[in-house]
């Protein structure tokens, strides 16, 4: 079997399964199993989805959200690597930090809000601020975890052959971190966009959350529907191209190498 | 030639290494021979490095605080704890909030590995139903809330459903990935021996996964603790959520930080739970050097 004739039964499988979702949710209300007022059929919820994407409106909110999304990802980003790999590098520095890092990490970033909402108000800035400090503990975790894993016989090979600090960065703790780095990209690219949502729904940021508790509160069940699949879909574009990019990232990695599509 | 394990070679050299790694906070009681002295002198140690950051920040807390009104001193924010949460509050909101995140969390970890078992294993069966659980997985959890309010109300029931519905599929997926991942050799070794049913699942498969389980589990914990923030924030007389965010709207700031205090150390003891029951599960896989991977 040819590497496409696997993806293509693959995709058949998929579709199937996509397909008896759809079924369900199109036979769950019309047998009157759930009233269809509180679960309307798949085929509606399609047709009103549909029906927003050709208003402006509805853009303009996706934009708001995705920019919210993109900006704080790359600070929290930013910062997390840098903070990760000199707390990583400077000896001592971890055992100092860790308790700090300890306490700090789990505070649910949503235990933020009431000090976001008095802070910004219903805008960008609440967003950023959930944003960013969720997603900056899940790079900088796995930042740390990944200049831990350095080989210590690699490290200490590195060090009795002179290299200076900054091209064993380069070289060895750069490269070994560089799969947990994306790992955490990855896991801060989907709660950012959660958290993203979340300040919308909760503060009422301009965006796509906004959007839902609107429709929630005016009684328009279909389109509540209608967004929160739109909702998935973007988390869906969100999660293939932060796939898409560590994939080309690791190319070069054993665990990317080996791994054959069945 | 395998690809699979490249680390898992040098058992000795990794097993000195693992303590290097957990060495930081670890390294004092690995050594039974090292004496009183040393023993004294490390704990000492330990406890300057556990509290000279913090004890450094509160400090600058305590010198810029008083030049906002948005930002009490520690002093005013500690009373505000003592007084907030020492009270009836810990009975009424605290703790069914904790409760409800623990069996919402209980339910969506049974589900999760339930399910994610057989998925895992049938490449059909995978393949039939990833894209539909990559759906459920994007979308982000908090905007369930709104609409698991419609269906199953506003009480309990709601905010449990709430967080099973966020929790569940990061474990869900990560079994599924783990048991897809199961050593190749070591599953024909299973077969060799006839090793099947249950001690199969349980040696091999449950064993095998358990990394990446325990990484889906993780992930869900902070979902949930989100969630079951989220889920009082929207439509609730009681619970933590709600606490906090009445105190925002009454501008009573100092108790507002007390209560994102709270949440800080509640999320702090569950991630300290969760790391003994990693280190307890996970043990094996430490030791092996295989974390590498």
């Amino acid at each position: 079997m040819t590497r496409a004739d696997g993806s293509w039964s693959r995709l058949g499988h998929g579709a199937a399964g996509l397909g008896g979702l759809l079924l369900l949710m199109e036979a769950v209300p019309r047998l009157g199993l759930v009233d269809e007022r509180f679960l309307p059929p798949a085929s509606r919820i399609l047709a009103t989805l549909a029906g927003e994407l050709a208003t402006p409106g509805l853009w303009i909110a996706l934009g708001q959200t995705m920019r919210g999304w993109a900006a704080g990802l790359a600070l929290a980003f930013g910062a997390a690597v840098v903070t990760g790999v000199v707390i990583g590098v400077v000896p001592g520095l971890r055992a100092l930090t860790s308790s700090t890092v300890e306490f700090l990490r789990p505070i649910p970033s949503v235990a933020l809000v009431p000090l976001a909402t008095l802070l910004f108000g219903p805008s960008l800035g609440s967003t950023l601020m959930l944003v960013v400090y969720a997603a900056f503990w899940q790079v900088l975790i796995q930042v740390l975890y990944g200049v831990a894993a350095v080989d210590p016989v690699a490290s200490d090979t590195a060090r009795s052959y002179g290299l200076s600090a900054w091209s064993r960065i380069r070289r060895l703790v750069w490269p070994t971190a560089l799969p947990y780095v994306m790992t955490g990209l990855r896991l801060a690219a989907a709660v950012a966009f959660i958290l993203a949502v979340t300040a919308e729904l909760v503060i009422g940021s301009p965006g796509l959350g906004a959007q839902i508790q609107v429709a929630q509160s005016s009684g328009a069940v279909p389109t509540v529907y209608a967004l929160i699949v739109l909702a998935g879909l973007v988390g869906i574009a969100v999660n293939a191209a932060v796939r898409l990019l560590e994939r080309r990232v690791l190319a070069w990695h054993p665990a990317v190498r080996s791994e054959v599509p069945a | 030639m395998s690809a699979t394990g490249p680390p898992g070679d040098a058992r000795p050299a990794t097993a000195a290494g693992d303590v290097r790694v957990r060495g930081a906070g670890a390294a004092g009681d690995a050594r039974p021979g090292g004496g009183v002295r040393v023993r004294v002198l490390g704990a000492v140690r330990r406890v300057v490095c556990l509290v000279a950051l913090p004890a450094l920040l509160v400090l600058l807390w305590w010198a810029v605080s008083g030049s906002s009104f948005y930002l009490p001193g520690p002093a005013a924010v500690g009373r505000a704890f003592a007084e907030t949460w020492f009270s009836a509050r810990l009975l009424d909101d605290v703790l069914p909030s904790v409760g409800r995140l623990l069996a919402g969390y209980a339910l969506a970890a049974l589900l999760g590995v339930g399910l994610g078992v057989p998925i895992g294993s049938s490449p059909r069966l995978r393949a039939t139903l990833e894209p539909v659980l990559e759906f459920f997985r994007a979308v982000p959890p908090p905007v369930l809330v709104p609409l698991i309010m419609l269906l199953a109300g506003i009480d309990t029931p709601m905010k449990v459903l709430v967080i099973v519905s966020g929790c569940v599929w990061p474990i869900l997926l990560n079994t599924v990935e783990g048991v897809r991942a199961l050593d190749e050799v070591l599953a024909d070794t299973c077969r060799m021996y006839g090793i099947s049913g249950m001690s199969r699942l349980r040696w091999f498969v449950l064993r095998g996964a358990s990394p990446q389980i325990m990484t889906g589990l993780r992930q869900a914990l902070s979902i949930g603790i989100i969630l079951m923030v989220i889920s009082e924030m929207f439509a609730s007389s009681s619970g933590l959520g709600f606490t906090i965010v009445l105190f925002q709207r009454q501008f009573q700031i100092a108790e507002m930080w007390s209560g994102i205090l709270l949440l800080g150390l509640l999320g702090l003891g569950l991630s300290l739970l969760f790391r003994r029951l990693e280190r307890w599960v996970l043990a094996w896989y430490h030791g092996s050097g295989a974390a590498r991977a």
